[in-house]
């Protein structure tokens, strides 16, 4: 296509947010012709550095030129004037699904104001045809899109995006959520897109994909590229490496408590694309925590647990009994009780009281005769935020006015006179803390040790290797490995929660 | 300074409104402050208020219920016929009357809670329905003692003298309706504040999913708020029926945006910031004030339903006025 392959520098790029450094001088540089993988743990700053390209936030600091020619976006949409594009992961947010798929390949040239009056339906549907063969799939350009498939979408997406003349795309986990075919079809395309010229940018979580994929892979970690190198110089281990940096030195209080018999059981667990078969077993005692990255099914794993969403297929027990449930209240009659990631969302009432949060589940020991009793239940509230430290000034202290640690300690607290046997945590440390995730450890150690089972789910090895009991990393929506207490290292779970380990991975 | 201003006027606007309107007709008109007129005032508010009662419970599942007035309606017609058409006894008339409110918050609830059409929509849709099953139902007849059909046969009964009492007997001075209403506020009161069904309908529609999640049924009691809200309707239409010995074609219609009116002034009486009952009743005591007083100014009637928009209106703004202030 072009003599010259594009290239694309970004130089020293700042960005803080509120104070908080998310990007410190990163370089970054993709030509065209070129897929250039981009890895790093979550908040290591690729999503910034690729927002920041395509225009979605403004840099503090730095420059970001386009052979050679400075780039000054303040939109999005210059940056896709000047050919770069961005393929998020929600598809079905950048496509109109009541147009046919025709239709949504040419739509930002309907919505050019230069664009003609009259839209011309048989030059549409030919252009559109001839863009889906250059990437090499056959879709029916006159069907909706709200019929396709995710994959398909995907591709409608790219075609979308190549009948704007796209110098450099981003993908932001563009394999994620497909299937193993759908995979090949995609890297097929990206290949092709290569081929054509285009500067490709391929985030991912699969270091699998980024190896036997990519031209050049980038390594961020704390707003930094720590690393740059041609991927036939390099491989696994050296990229974990990088992607870890520094031994973790967090502090991680371990109450011992002894392990009994199995309370949970959960077999062959499925829903949709993101729970694929998990089978994981809980005794009371012990902590067991479900590693994985972003996008790996814990939370859709853990809300079927919970019974926030219905099962598909799979069985739980508990105490040996297969349990069918339709909502959460039937998960916390058997004892399941869940600690919610969006804790403001999902888990506490942040215009609600103190008190009023701690005592909801447990409404009814609280009552005489239908009424509840404002004695007991503020005891209750008493007794729970002194056990659990939680810093307030009162009971009556409404929650949204805590801090997101407390604001944690009340979703925790309010489970803790109800009669659960298994704690279901999701990210309980996000936005939390460190004081107050070392009380966290504390409590959930503590709870163990009275013989609850716990099932805890988090991106962050090092938590994992710090409470867990069993370690059990998920990937793709399945458990991939089983590690016990003092086997795993922080490089063994990022190995087998980036896909390493699977069938037709090669060390 | 202003944000202080603000949340005074949140708090005790109403409150002193209604002060301010009582003081002003009292000292205009000598009859106004009397004991019987207060009790009349009392009385003409009963029926707004069930009606309110029923959309406060609906606002605090964080749904809301268009078709009380057409429940009304429907009640008013149905309790007259069972004892002119019918001749049934009390009873049958009373329980008869509120299964209809009950079934109607049934259906409400099956459309927005199992069918998820968002509940302003649903019930406007229940609510013509139920307006055209109850014209239907009478031929689009007023309904009175021993009627006259078309084919010159005349009906059989007439209306039951206890249920006339409801609506038009005093104890004490007091209208009987208004000691009913007294106790259905104060009951509606503990039930919301200090039972657990109370504390979960709030919590629900504060937040569904977190309610969900914490173990509350939540369909189930969004359900249930329809199905009383449907019920307290129904009071009502009892009530009207009986306060005007007769049964009215479409006499709930009006109902509808003075009970929303109530509801929403209640929202701030004492900083709220929530659908209750005791502001609710505040709510229809101001309405009732203004509507007494300026009928006894000898404003015609067809003005009111500007002085009760202007009413609404100023709730409104000075609730969502204040709530998103106080979400940013």
């Amino acid at each position: 296509m072009t003599v010259s392959p594009f290239l694309l520098e970004m130089k020293g790029i700042n960005k803080h947010f509120a104070g908080v450094p998310a990007l410190e001088s990163v370089n970054f540089t993709v030509s065209g012709g070129q897929i250039h993988g981009l890895l790093g743990a979550n908040g290591a700053g690729k999503s910034t550095l690729m927002k920041i390209l395509s225009g979605a936030y403004l840099p503090d600091d730095g420059t970001i030129k386009g052979n050679g020619r400075l780039f000054q976006w303040g939109s999005p949409a210059d940056a896709k004037a000047s050919g770069i594009h961005c393929v998020y992961q929600e598809v079905d947010a950048a496509l109109v699904p009541q147009l046919t798929v025709a239709e949504n390949v040419m739509l930002d040239r309907l919505a050019a104001p230069e664009s003609n009056v009259w839209i011309k339906p048989n030059e549409m549907m030919a252009i559109s045809e001839q863009i889906l063969s250059r990437l090499g799939v056959e879709i029916n350009v006159q069907q909706r899109v709200g019929d396709l498939s995710l994959a398909e979408k995907q591709m409608v997406l790219l075609a979308r995006i190549l009948a704007q003349d796209a110098k450099l795309i981003i993908f932001d986990e563009p394999t994620a959520p497909l299937s193993h075919s759908e995979t090949e079809v995609f890297f097929r395309i990206l290949h092709a897109l290569k081929e054509s010229g285009v500067a490709c940018v391929f985030i991912t979580h699969r270091l699998s994909e980024v190896l036997s994929h990519c031209d050049v892979v980038t390594v961020m970690r704390d707003g930094r590229n720590v690393y740059t190198c041609s991927t036939s110089d390099t491989d696994t281990d050296l990229i974990i490496e990088h992607m870890l940096g520094r031994t973790f030195t967090e502090e991680f209080p371990k109450v011992e408590a002894p392990i009994g018999d199995i309370i949970l059981e959960v077999k062959d667990l499925r829903k949709g694309t993101k729970v694929r078969s998990v089978d994981l077993k809980v005794r009371s005692g012990e902590i067991v925590v479900v590693i994985g990255l972003v996008g790996a099914g814990k939370t859709e794993t853990s809300r079927l647990i919970t019974g926030a969403d219905q099962i598909e297929a799979g069985k739980i027990r508990i105490h040996g009994k297969s349990i069918s449930m339709k909502e959460p209240a039937d998960a916390i009659k058997y004892g399941i009780v869940s600690v919610p990631e969006e804790r403001r969302k999902e888990g506490i009432f942040i215009q609600d009281s103190v008190d009023h949060n701690l005592s909801l589940p447990s409404l009814s020991k609280l009552s005489n005769m239908g009424l509840i009793s404002n004695k007991k239940e503020k005891s209750l509230g008493t007794r729970v935020v002194e056990q659990l430290g939680i810093k307030t000034t009162s009971g009556k202290q409404l929650v949204q006015h805590l801090s997101g640690g407390n604001q944690q300690k009340v979703a925790i607290g309010k489970w803790l006179e109800s009669d659960a046997s298994i704690f279901v945590f999701d990210e309980p440390t996000k936005g939390v803390d460190i004081g107050a995730k070392s009380d966290i450890f504390q409590i959930i150690g503590t709870l163990a040790s009275q013989g609850k089972g716990i099932l805890y789910f988090t991106c962050e090895l090092s938590e994992g290797i710090g409470i867990g009991d069993r370690i059990a990393v998920m990937c793709d929506g399945e458990i991939t490995k089983e590690f016990k207490r003092g086997e795993a290292t922080p490089e063994k779970l990022l190995y087998y929660a980036s896909g390493g380990g699977k069938v037709g991975y090669e060390r | 300074m202003k944000d202080k201003l603000m949340n005074l006027a949140f708090r005790y606007g109403a409150v002193v409104v209604i002060t301010g309107v009582i003081a002003f007709f009292s000292f205009k008109l000598p009859y106004f402050f009397t004991y019987s007129n207060l009790a009349d005032i009392l009385g003409s508010i009963t029926i707004v208020t069930f009606v309110a009662i029923g959309v406060t419970l609906s606002l605090i599942v964080d749904g809301f219920d268009l078709s009380v007035g057409s429940t009304v309606s429907i009640t008013t017609v149905v309790s007259a016929s069972l004892m002119i058409w019918y001749e049934q006894p009390l009873v049958v008339v009373i329980v008869v009357s509120l299964l209809v409110g009950a079934i109607i918050g049934l259906l409400n609830a099956l459309l927005i809670v199992k069918l998820r059409i968002p509940d302003l929509l649903a019930t406007l849709a229940v609510m013509y329905i139920v307006s055209g099953i109850h014209k239907t139902y009478t031929q689009g007849y007023t309904l009175y003692n021993h009627m006259e059909f078309p084919d010159g046969t005349k009906a059989p009964g007439e209306m039951n003298a206890t249920f006339l009492w409801l609506g038009q007997g005093k104890l004490l001075g007091i209208p009987f309706s208004a000691i009913l209403l007294l106790i259905a506020v104060v009951f509606v009161h503990i039930f919301l504040t200090r039972t657990k069904y109370g504390r979960q309908m709030y919590v629900t529609g504060g937040n569904a999913e977190a309610a969900r999640l914490s173990g509350i049924r939540v369909n189930r009691v969004r359900t249930l708020a329809y199905v009383v809200s449907g019920l307290f309707a129904s009071i009502g239409g009892i009530l009207f029926a009986s306060r005007v010995g007769s049964g009215q074609i479409d006499a709930g219609s009006p109902l509808l945006m003075e009970a929303v009116a109530a509801v929403f002034v209640g929202f701030s009486v004492l900083g709220a910031g929530k659908p209750n009952v005791i502001g609710t009743f505040v709510g229809s005591i101001l309405i009732g004030v203004l509507v007494n007083g300026l009928t006894m100014m000898n404003l015609q009637y067809f003005t009111h339903d500007i002085v009760k928009g202007v009413v609404l209106v100023l709730a409104l703004a000075i609730t969502f006025y204040v709530l998103n202030r106080s979400k940013t």
